[in-house]
């Protein structure tokens, strides 16, 4: 076998362990976090009160405006001077929560806004309270608009946990970056951690076409009739 | 009781509806007419609070709720006075997420906390009702305009509300599409079904209202029984906008 191939397939447990303990947990706790705190600032800023939604326009133009690097650099290296130490998973958790959160609640607010007012109002029209009308009606249809904006976010973050490495977690990029320390192959290990991230948005691309394929089972609106 | 009383509504520095006063006789339908911007819309919607009146009372049951400027009602009267309507939309408005049984079916379940199996019954005989029973498990997006309207006529009866309204039931379908529309409504109205709709289907408020009211202006201008509204209307403004609107609609027939 050639000494490339078997290098590769020398690493490639490695590679795929640090993925499956580090980069995979990471990405799926992070968006799944970060999705729930965008609903929230979506909510906040269509339906808050005023310094509520203020409040929450900040935080999106902050964390949208400053480089996710520097915010890991702020979490993991910044904080512990003024007495706050946090592990580097756990800053690399929250760093990347607060990143989703900013950019899904983005999305999020887009595709409740994109919901007719007539839905509302049919909703309203049987009695539903604002909240009945929110959950059964609105937000079902607003998943559909936004699976594939969501999936781009979701596979943008499984690349930028990458980063984490920068803040010593040692995920799949930072297992590969070890490797290449005693192996002096970059090119071959860089280009087998690359192929690794490819694999997991493909998986990732498949399963958004599922969803969309279940969310858009019922056909398009046919609001003006005949 | 059914009663609106010196319901105000604006716009911004548009006055709408200038203390507009309209009984609905139970059992009865009470068509609204007039011309684009004459309020008729607007009336219907304060009926069920979609819009809320700067002033004015409505009362219908046993529920009453007053409007004074700058407050605003509890949630729970604005439900109570929901609680008692249905509405049928002018673009139907059905939920295209949810198939024909469960549009009808929503109300019933999730406000009426009904049993799944109980309201599933119920909404598949009002489907029938209806001529819709051979659609129920179908998506909205698949059925023609006056199947979805007609299947949003079961959605809006379906928890049997004291009073139907219709805006416009009847505009946004052709005529072959809109006459099984009036069908169902006139149907309706025959067993004894309290119903307010705006519209400016003269055939529609023709065939199926006991009592027409013109609106001009945001005002009440004339009202009576149709005979004598489409035939023999007494104010001028009333006189030009019939005369207006039957020569439309000959125009529409001879084109179909």
């Amino acid at each position: 076998m050639p000494p490339t191939l078997q290098l590769m397939l020398d690493s490639l447990w490695p590679l795929v362990r640090a993925g499956l303990v580090f980069t995979v947990p990471l990405a799926i706790l992070s968006f799944a976090f970060g999705l729930s705190l965008g609903f929230v600032v979506a909510l906040a800023r269509l339906f808050g009160p005023r310094p509520l939604a203020l409040f929450a326009r900040f935080y999106v133009w902050f964390i949208r405006g400053t480089p996710l690097l520097v915010q890991l650099f702020v979490i993991f290296y910044g904080l512990p001077s003024v007495g706050i130490l946090i592990d580097a998973f756990p800053a690399a958790l929250i760093g990347f929560t607060l990143s989703v959160g900013a950019y899904t609640s983005e999305i999020i607010r887009a595709a409740l806004s994109s919901i007719p007012k007539g839905q509302w109002e049919a909703a309203y029209a049987i009695g539903m309270t604002q909240r009945q009308a929110m959950v059964r009606t609105v937000v079902p249809q607003a998943v559909r608009v936004a699976v594939p904006p969501l999936s781009n976010s979701f596979i943008s973050l499984v690349k930028d946990t990458s980063l984490a490495a920068a803040i010593t977690v040692p995920e799949l990029f930072q297992q590969a970056q070890r490797i290449v320390a005693t192996t002096y192959e970059p090119l071959i290990l860089y280009v087998e951690a690359a192929l690794l991230y490819l694999v997991l948005s493909s998986v990732l691309s498949a399963l958004q076409a599922r969803l969309e394929k279940r969310f858009g089972r019922y056909g398009g609106y046919m609001e003006s009739g005949s | 009781m059914i009663r609106l009383c010196g319901i105000r509504k604006r716009f911004g520095e548009n006055l709408v509806l200038r203390g507009v006063d309209l009984d609905v006789p139970e059992g009865h339908v009470t068509a609204l007419i007039g011309p684009s911007g004459s309020g008729k819309s607007t009336l219907l919607r304060t009926a069920n609070l979609l819009e809320l009146p700067e002033a004015g009372s409505i009362e219908i049951g046993d529920h009453r709720v007053v409007f004074e400027d700058g407050i605003k009602p509890q949630p729970s009267a604005i439900l109570n006075i929901r609680r008692q309507t249905g509405m049928v939309f002018q673009n139907f408005q059905l939920f295209p997420h949810r198939s024909v049984v469960a549009n009808v079916m929503e109300g019933l379940v999730t406000v009426w906390k009904w049993p799944t199996d109980k309201a599933k019954r119920h909404a598949l005989e009002l489907l029938e009702k209806v001529g819709m029973s051979d659609k129920g498990d179908a998506w909205p997006a698949t059925l023609s305009g006056g199947q979805q309207q007609r299947v949003a006529i079961a959605r809006a009866i379906a928890a049997s509300p004291t009073l139907l309204l219709c805006d416009e039931p009847t505009s946004a379908l052709d005529p072959e599409l809109a006459a099984e529309v009036v069908e169902v409504l006139s149907s309706l109205a025959a067993e004894g079904t309290t119903m307010l709709m705006a519209t400016h289907d003269l055939r529609l408020a023709a065939r199926v209202a006991d009592q027409v009211a013109f609106l001009e202006g945001g005002q009440i201008v004339e009202q009576g029984p149709p005979e004598r509204m489409f035939s023999h209307p007494s104010d001028p403004r009333t006189i030009r906008f019939v005369r207006t609107l039957s020569a439309s609609t000959e125009a529409d027939g001879q084109t179909h």
